[in-house]
């Protein structure tokens, strides 16, 4: 028999390990919190953008020189995203020639940093007392930032939008999904219905799960080595960024597949065998009508898994300067994660919020394409 | 004995280097109820999935001997099993409808196989369902799943099934073994009904039941036919001692 | 002149186009023959399929060994690819036509081909292996016949600038450049090990807890959640080390009165970690949950605590799949890329200091094949040789996990 003493150190210990358990939740959870309170916070200010209300003189010498258009003492402050537009403007509306108009221009993100009194901002000290006047006197107000959704990247961060970024991202994750879903479920198809059981079939099967723990970086480099250097694909395209997350995603839907296909019963098989359905009819017609929420579960959250990597797509050069969304799928383009990436190596302090809204876009979407797996999977659960 | 719709000459059944049947012989007559009984693992399911090549699916299944279905040998290299399927249909221990509407599950196979055009599928439909006596429990919700129905009511969908191909020979392997008493009746009045246009072939662990509703039965032993005659025989004098021991509950 | 995206796209319409018409033409001549003669073998559909299945296998088969003599650089005519490869897909489809008779198993022949298709489909799991491993192997080997296999492995100083000035021929005579890698080596498994003492202890401790203590609703609430923790892009993670982690470890370090780089080793490892925290607690609880319950009530029922019987009983029966979990937790800390690209330091360090800033692999083979490439410069054929040791390293952690799996891991029942 244990003395109580004994007994009460044995039960402290036990309170003890529980505790540790509970601990770790806790910073698990703690952690989730200030990530998503941080990213959160810092990508706020980036949904306002400050606009300045200047005079514009529409005169001869603003078609060879837009900045002619403003008084000096704008110049700083307004955007040379919105000065460049102005000579069409006056291209189109001829009238204007010879006016002065108040306009709402795109205040620079110097102004803009300023105002939002973040440090860094980069205003000189000469023009913070004016700017500050300006804000007073309602001259500079600040607006929803709509560019950030309608335009690409820019050099002025005050123009800079995640437009080009999001439409590389889904003409990627086009050329991921119809290349990697249909092979990957006609493997899966194979090794499950298909494949007798030997040495070969067995090595198949280890090799996709070796494949689904390489490093995502070494496909950059089969990426880079064999679509772009010896099969001639563009470099940047969105083609060489989509073949080579096809081949990353393949394991994923691979295995989700096979899962997907054995959790459909024998009983099933055998009453469409019974009936003289042939192997290819069996499949067709029962298993893979049956197995298709359980595929459709597992190739989203490949998908998802495709569209936040970045590393394999640097190397194919999926880093480039991309202010337009790109045409065609062997044009240069850039997928969001990767414009994250490049604007966080920007140094001027507008691109720092930029980079966390640019942050909060892609987790909406990802946590969003999650949850809709999540819940297919719940919908379509069928207990046999 | 009259003719035999099929006959077993000296078939052998490896799984890998397990030989599960040694040398079977026996001839199944045509519209008759046949029942193969025997312990668990003695080999009757297994003969009995030789009979539609279903153990063809089956990794490291070997099999060696004659099937003759009305002459012709059905492991011959040229034969289509899936042909074969459909003149030799199987229900299963478990009802197994598929999970879509009681319609669709009747008219499938025949779709599949092209022997109806569009027009007489409700007619096939019906009348499958009559056979299998359940038309008037389900004839005003043929667009129901068929997995909605109660287990005795499924395993008849899945003979309607059966039925709808127009086989010769229906297979049932232990086809009361997941219902109740109640439902067991009805699957047994039904097969009475059913031999007078088919050839039948049933496994059953329950040996009333193979007194009940067979012709002729078989006992199998450890992979081989022991004793092979009319069910009254068997029941009432036994020739072998192992068929009495286990037909009197001595073992098994 | 066409483009290449023309020729693909003209390829693929017309091959579409030719099924269809391919199809049709086969199906009504199976349903006039049904009328005719009386029931076919098969369904008309499957003669369709056999016609397009004699079309395309020629067809696509010459297509593919053109692309390949094409990148090969040994033909280019658009017109030779056409006449050629459609021309052995009419003629081989103009004899199988013959067989469209009554008797004829056209579900048999589509039925060998589709399968065919299949096992096509499941081969390309192989080459992906394949491509991978000879494409760092081939550039690999470059990279050795320049600079020696053992001066790269043994090496403690990694200076490479002045190769890609030899590689462009404009070598000036300057330093000879150096490709010691063991810095870099040291620096990755700082940050893995950095990582690992994070994401062990609190993904072990929270699997405990989810398997053994949580009820059934906290546990369904808990494992999702957590698992977000993984759903984070990784370039995510990258900025909030960089940007909110390393000034929080530089102000924490200076408050002990110690000196951090911005870019030290400690928040990368940190937030690699976390990262991994998921990966650990989902595969423990897994294994740990798959330990029977009579092992447990035997353990409770001699009179011991829960926590000694989990010490004791279930994580010793557990301990192969935590072991296996381990592993490949590891393999994925060292193949990270882009929290250390973002928050690690370039400047190969070789230092037992987290608090400075070290660099890894992975950020060297980045940093090497971003930008100007030269391919017969060692500098961006470096990337390579560091691509093979990364890729040894985590075959052999997750071979490992699998023997260690099969091996160890005991059988109940």
């Amino acid at each position: 028999m244990s003395s109580p003493s004994n007994l009460k150190r044995r039960y402290r210990a036990d309170k003890r390990f529980k505790l540790y358990g509970i601990a770790a939740i806790a910073f698990s959870l703690c952690f989730l919190t200030f990530f998503f309170v941080d990213i959160i916070g810092k990508a706020i200010p980036a949904f306002e953008q400050a606009y300045i209300q200047v005079p514009v003189t529409y005169n001869e010498a603003l078609k060879s020189n837009y900045n002619k258009a403003i008084p000096k003492a704008y110049r700083r402050l307004v955007s040379k995203a919105f000065l460049r537009t102005l000579p069409q403007k006056l291209e189109a509306h001829p009238e204007l020639l010879g006016t002065t108009q108040p306009e709402w221009a795109l205040a620079n993100h110097r102004v803009d940093q300023f105002l939002k009194q973040h440090e860094g901002h980069g205003l000189k000290k000469k023009y913070r007392s004016k700017v500050e006047q300006l804000y007073q006197e309602d001259k500079i107000e600040f607006r929803f930032n709509a560019n950030f959704f309608s335009r690409g990247d820019s050099k002025m961060a005050e123009n800079a939008g995640v437009l080009a970024a999001v439409m590389g991202s889904v003409l990627v994750l086009l050329i991921t999904i119809l290349v990697a879903v249909p092979i990957g479920v006609m493997t899966a198809i194979y090794l499950e219905e298909f494949a007798p059981d030997n040495k070969f079939t067995q090595a198949i099967e280890v090799n996709i799960n070796n494949l689904a723990a390489i490093p995502s970086i070494l496909y950059g480099l089969l990426g880079l080595a064999i679509f772009i250097n010896v099969m001639g694909v563009p470099r940047s395209s969105a083609l060489a960024g989509g073949l080579t997350l096809a081949l990353m995603t393949l394991p994923v839907i691979i295995i989700s597949t096979r899962a997907a296909l054995r959790s459909v019963p024998q009983s099933i098989r055998d009453a469409a065998y019974g009936l003289g359905a042939s192997n290819l009819q069996v499949v067709m017609h029962h298993v893979l009508p049956l197995a298709f929420p359980g595929i459709l579960t597992g190739s989203i959250i490949g998908l998802a898994q495709a569209m936040g990597e970045t590393a394999p797509l640097l190397i194919v050069g999926m880093m480039a300067y991309i202010p337009e969304a790109p045409s065609s799928i062997l044009n240069a383009a850039t997928v969001l994660p990767a414009q994250v990436y490049t604007w966080s190596s920007e140094s001027m302090r507008a691109f720092e919020e930029r980079t966390a809204a640019g942050i909060l876009v892609l987790l909406v979407v990802l946590l969003s394409l999650n949850a809709l797996a999540v819940y297919l999977r719940k919908r379509f659960e069928v207990r046999w | 004995m009259s003719k035999a719709k099929i006959s077993v000459s000296n078939l052998k059944l490896w799984y890998g280097n397990n030989e599960a049947l040694h040398g079977i012989d026996v001839e199944f007559q045509a519209k008759k109820v046949t029942a193969l009984i025997g312990p668990s693992g003695c080999g009757k399911s297994t003969l009995l999935r030789c009979l539609n090549r279903m153990n063809d699916r089956i990794v490291g299944c070997r099999v060696d001997g004659n099937v003759l279905l009305d002459g012709n040998d059905i492991y011959a290299p040229d034969v289509d099993v899936v042909e074969l399927r459909t003149n030799v249909g199987m229900v299963f221990q478990k009802p197994n409808p598929f999970p879509k509407s009681i319609y669709e599950n009747i008219v499938y196979a025949p779709q599949i196989h092209g022997m109806v055009d569009k027009t007489g599928m409700d007619e096939l439909v019906e009348t499958s369902l009559r056979k299998a006596s359940i038309w008037d429990e389900v004839k005003d919700k043929l667009h129901e799943p068929g997995t909605a129905l109660s287990g005795g009511q499924q395993q008849r969908l899945c003979i309607a099934r059966t039925i709808a191909v127009k086989p010769d020979v229906i297979l049932m392997d232990e086809p009361c073994s997941a219902l109740d008493p109640i439902a067991t009746a009805k699957i047994e009045e039904l097969i009475d009904e059913l031999k007078s246009e088919y050839t039948i072939i049933m496994v059953t662990h329950n040996m009333q039941q193979a007194a009940r509703v067979s012709d002729h039965t078989a006992f199998f032993y450890m992979g081989d036919l022991i004793e092979f005659g009319n069910t009254s025989d068997i029941f009432t004098k036994p020739q072998q001692q192992q068929t009495e021991d286990y037909i009197t509950g001595r073992f098994g | 002149m066409m483009t290449t995206a023309d020729v693909f796209t003209w390829f693929i319409s017309a091959i579409a186009s030719l099924s269809i018409i391919a199809f049709v033409y086969a199906r009504f001549t199976a349903i006039k023959i049904e009328q005719q003669e009386g029931r076919l073998h098969s369904r008309p559909n499957f003669f369709g399929w056999y016609a397009v299945s004699r079309l395309c296998v020629p067809t696509l088969g010459l297509a593919f060994l053109y692309s390949i003599f094409h990148m090969a650089g040994l033909i280019n005519s658009n017109l030779l690819l056409f006449c050629v490869s459609f021309g052995a897909g009419f003629i081989y489809l103009f004899l199988g036509l013959k067989h469209l008779h009554k008797d004829f198993r056209a579900r048999q022949a589509v039925e060998k081909v589709s399968r065919r298709l299949f096992f096509l489909a499941a081969l390309i799991s192989i080459f992906t292996t394949l491509g991978i491993v000879f494409s760092v192997l081939f550039e690999a080997f470059r990279f050795f016949t320049i600079v020696p296999l053992w001066d790269f492995l043994t090496g403690t100083s990694w200076n490479p600038d002045t190769a890609f000035l030899i590689g462009a021929g404009r070598d000036e005579g300057g330093a000879v450049p150096e490709f010691g890698s063991l810095p870099i080596f040291a620096g990755t498994f700082m940050i893995t090990i950095i990582a690992m003492l994070v994401a062990v202890p609190v993904g072990l401790f929270a699997a405990i807890y989810m398997s053994e203590y949580a009820s059934h609703r906290v546990r369904n609430m808990l494992k999702p959640t957590l698992e977000i923790l993984a759903g984070i892009p990784t370039v995510v993670y990258g900025f909030f080390a960089a940007i909110t982690i390393s000034p929080l470890v530089v102000h924490a370090a200076e408050a002990f009165g110690l000196q951090a780089d911005f870019t030290n080793a400690l928040a990368p490892g940190l937030i690699m970690g976390i990262m991994i925290i998921p990966f650990i607690s989902s595969l423990s609880d897994d294994v740990i949950r798959a330990v029977p319950q009579p092992l447990r009530d035997g353990s409770l029922a001699l009179g011991t605590t829960h926590a000694e019987t989990i010490k004791n009983v279930v994580l010793p029966a557990a301990f192969p799949g935590i072991v296996a979990a381990f592993l490949l937790a590891v393999s994925r800390a060292i193949g990270e890329t882009m929290i250390v690209v973002m928050a690690a330091g370039l400047r190969p360090n070789l230092t037992a200091n987290p608090l400075e800033g070290v660099t890894t692999v992975t950020v060297k083979i980045v940093e090497a094949l971003t930008g100007d490439q030269e391919f017969d410069s060692a500098f961006t054929l470096a990337a390579f040789a560091l691509g093979l040791v990364l890729l040894i390293i985590t075959l052999v952690l997750n071979i490992g996990s699998t023997i260690v799996v099969r091996k160890f891991t005991q059988r109940y029942e």
